[in-house]
């Protein structure tokens, strides 16, 4: 052991010996920022250009200076840690950017009208997104009805039942399931329902059963995470008592995974109520209001987005400013979503499950 | 296949009581029911899969029948498919081009260089990026981001113009396949950091404690014990990734000024069109064998985006027997 000492690696200690000051990566953001704004004097460009000008002198500054006093392998880690927290603020700017533009533009017609009127007999300006509301509350809702029991039960199935080749399958199955593109949930709809009413079929019901493709193997993961952190002990104690496997699923299993299953679904919800690609195709647009899922287009609110967007009417503007106000409300349904999944699995999780 | 059974992977089976000697009691005959529904509906799962695949197959039998000159474009499927696959690939692609690095530095600065405290916030605010429907997304890139890059593109054309890339004229509008590509690259930048997060987040403690030990800076660190730890991870998660940006659809098409070229030329006026994006675009007016060339271009989607789930299926449970990092 002692003949390790004699070789003992000594460069770390001595780079390490002069670190930088804890204020001169500060006065180096500084410099690069000045840096910049007098290239924007200079060359002009807008405020990303000059951020992105600040965040690239500031890279090359930093791995200068301590190069010269902190040696090679400093100077690279401080790099990296400048590219990383680029990188990281370069992913807000558009989020920032999105939710900038859709509140400050969908503002405009944030109004009563918005949620009172629908688009029937209007041109230009005017009108608003009743119908294109209830219908996604419809069409999401029926999803949620075909979907949520099929992928609960399949969710059962697969933690507590399945064993062998066939819960191998349907995992696998599911899997392939969460990967299907929106679109072809959508043509899958229509070819189905076109074999049975015949070609050019548009109706809300298809519509949920294409949503419903998308929800359920989400349905299915959440659930079945959540019915596998259920404690065996749980199981065993109401077997002990003698209670039967299908009673201890109802009454000690299901209960316990509840609020993780409420989230979870409440999440899937969230994620298929903006898909606009399979409603577009199976369940049309139409600018009246139509409350039978079973026959007729259905307005929804992504695909009056889309239209509103693509086909803005004269004059183009009152269009452009309806599609960022369903744009604004459709975040804010997803918003309110996401929060109230957070809330449930807040407030009503099991005591002592984790 | 170590694990042959992956949902009883975790934990030992345990036996419910046995109910008196024959199947007759009311208890019985509620297990059977119960466990009769539960299996029903994997089995449901198994059917509406194969009714996906059946329908798709079946309502693009005509198109992939038909003769040559009937088919949209009058040259055949292929011809008619050709272009789209390769505005497809090509869109996806510059998407993972632009997500890949920035996603391992999202989640590398989340997992390892925010505060503690802020990390978990932060994760929620890139995941609020993927609860954004995809036609806000549309919508922002064609009014915002097209229109705020064309000085960009002007500029490229200008001065990188002898790179068939950037060959121009550029686009006035600033609705180009790069565009598109960017506006994917947002989209899927959710998943694929929330993949890399998990897994560089699962890096053996000690592993990163030994290595600081030893002297390492923290990018030492992270290049010596978490990268490589997590290489299979940021593999299947960039596949995921592709697999998504593969099949979106409205953003797409509502960024994208589409007239099925084929070209490498990413700033320019004519730009090919994706799979999806020209379903959605043409299938709301198509009619007759239209439609069923339409549902077979989906079929062709169906199938490319199922080969690339799976292989990024397939290299994470690899991963996953290999280093016993499941979950």
């Amino acid at each position: 052991m002692s003949t390790l000492t004699t070789e003992r690696p000594t460069t770390p200690v001595q780079q390490a010996s002069r670190p930088l000051a804890r204020w001169v990566p500060v006065a180096l953001l500084v410099a690069a920022l000045v840096v910049a704004l007098l290239l924007r004097a200079v060359l002009g460009g807008g405020p990303i250009a000059t951020a992105t000008m600040a965040a690239v002198v500031y890279v090359v500054l930093t791995y200068v200076v301590s190069r010269a006093r902190e040696g090679s392998r400093r100077a690279v880690d401080r790099t990296v840690t400048a590219a990383v927290t680029i990188a990281f603020l370069l992913a807000l700017l558009p989020l920032t950017s999105l939710l900038w533009t859709v509140t400050t533009r969908g503002a405009a017609r944030f109004d009563v009208d918005f949620f009172a009127l629908t688009m029937r007999n209007i041109v230009g300006e005017g009108g608003g997104a009743r119908h294109a509301i209830i219908g996604t509350l419809q069409i999401t809702g029926l999803a949620t009805l075909i979907s949520v029991p099929i992928g609960l039960l399949t969710a059962i199935y697969l933690v507590e039942y399945g064993r062998g080749r066939l819960a191998r399958a349907v995992t696998f199955l599911v899997d392939v399931m969460t990967g299907i593109p929106s679109i072809v949930a959508g043509l899958f709809a229509y070819a189905l329902f076109a074999l049975l009413y015949g070609p050019g079929v548009r109706f809300g019901l298809g519509g949920a059963v294409a949503l419903a493709v998308l929800m359920t193997p989400v349905v299915v993961r959440a659930s079945e995470e959540m019915l596998k952190l259920v404690p065996a002990e749980l199981r065993e104690a109401s077997y002990a008592l003698g209670v039967p496997k299908w009673r201890t699923i109802l009454k000690v299993v299901l209960p316990v995974a509840a609020a993780g299953i409420a989230t979870g679904t409440t999440l899937a919800i969230a994620r298929v109520i903006g898909e606009t690609a399979p409603l577009l195709l199976i369940a049309g647009y139409t600018s009246s209001l139509n409350l039978d899922p079973n026959s007729g287009r259905m307005a929804t609110l992504p695909v009056y987005a889309f239209y509103s967007f693509t086909q803005p009417g004269v004059p183009p503007q009152a269009g452009i400013d309806r599609a960022w106000t369903a744009a604004l409300v459709l975040i804010l349904i997803v918003l309110v979503l996401n929060l109230v999944a957070r809330l449930i699995s807040r407030f009503f999780a099991p005591k002592g499950a984790r | 296949m170590s694990t042959p059974n992956p949902t009883s992977g975790l934990r030992p089976r345990i036996t419910p009581p046995v109910q008196g000697r024959r199947g007759s009691s009311p208890a019985r005959l509620g297990d059977r029911v119960f466990s009769g529904l539960s299996t029903g509906s994997g089995v449901l799962i198994l059917v509406v899969l194969a009714a996906v695949a059946l329908f798709l197959v079946s309502e693009s039998l005509p198109a992939l029948t038909a003769a040559r000159e009937d088919v949209i474009g009058g040259e055949g499927f292929l011809r008619y498919l050709g272009p789209l696959v390769f505005g497809t690939l090509l869109a996806a692609v510059l998407a993972l081009l632009f997500a890949v690095p920035l996603s391992i530095g999202i989640a590398l600065f989340i997992s390892h260089y925010a505060p503690r405290r802020l990390a978990r916030t932060l994760g929620y605010v890139v995941d609020l990026l993927a609860a954004i429907p995809s036609v806000v997304y549309g919508i922002w890139g064609a009014l915002v981001l097209a229109p705020y890059l064309v000085p960009t593109y002007r500029w490229l054309s200008d001065n990188l113009g002898f790179l068939p890339l950037f060959a121009g004229p550029a686009s006035s509008t600033g609705r180009t396949i790069l565009t598109a590509g960017l506006v994917l690259s947002v989209m899927i930048l959710p998943i694929m950091s929330a993949i890399n997060r998990e897994v560089f987040l699962q890096t053996p403690k000690l592993h990163e404690e030994a290595s600081l030990a030893l002297g390492a800076t923290r990018w030492e660190m992270i290049r010596m014990t978490v990268l490589p730890y997590a290489r299979s991870g940021i593999v299947s998660g960039a596949m995921l990734g592709l697999g998504r940006a593969l099949g979106e659809t409205i953003a797409v098409l509502l960024v994208l000024s589409a007239s099925g070229a084929v070209t490498v030329n990413l700033i320019g006026q004519a730009n090919p069109s994706t799979i999806p994006a020209n379903i959605a675009a043409q299938f709301p007016e198509a009619s007759g064998l239209d439609v069923n060339v339409l549902v077979a271009t989906g079929l062709v989607l169906f199938a490319i985006t199922f080969a690339v789930n799976f292989a990024a299926r397939a290299v994470l449970a690899r991963r996953a027997d290999f280093d016993g990092a499941a979950g």
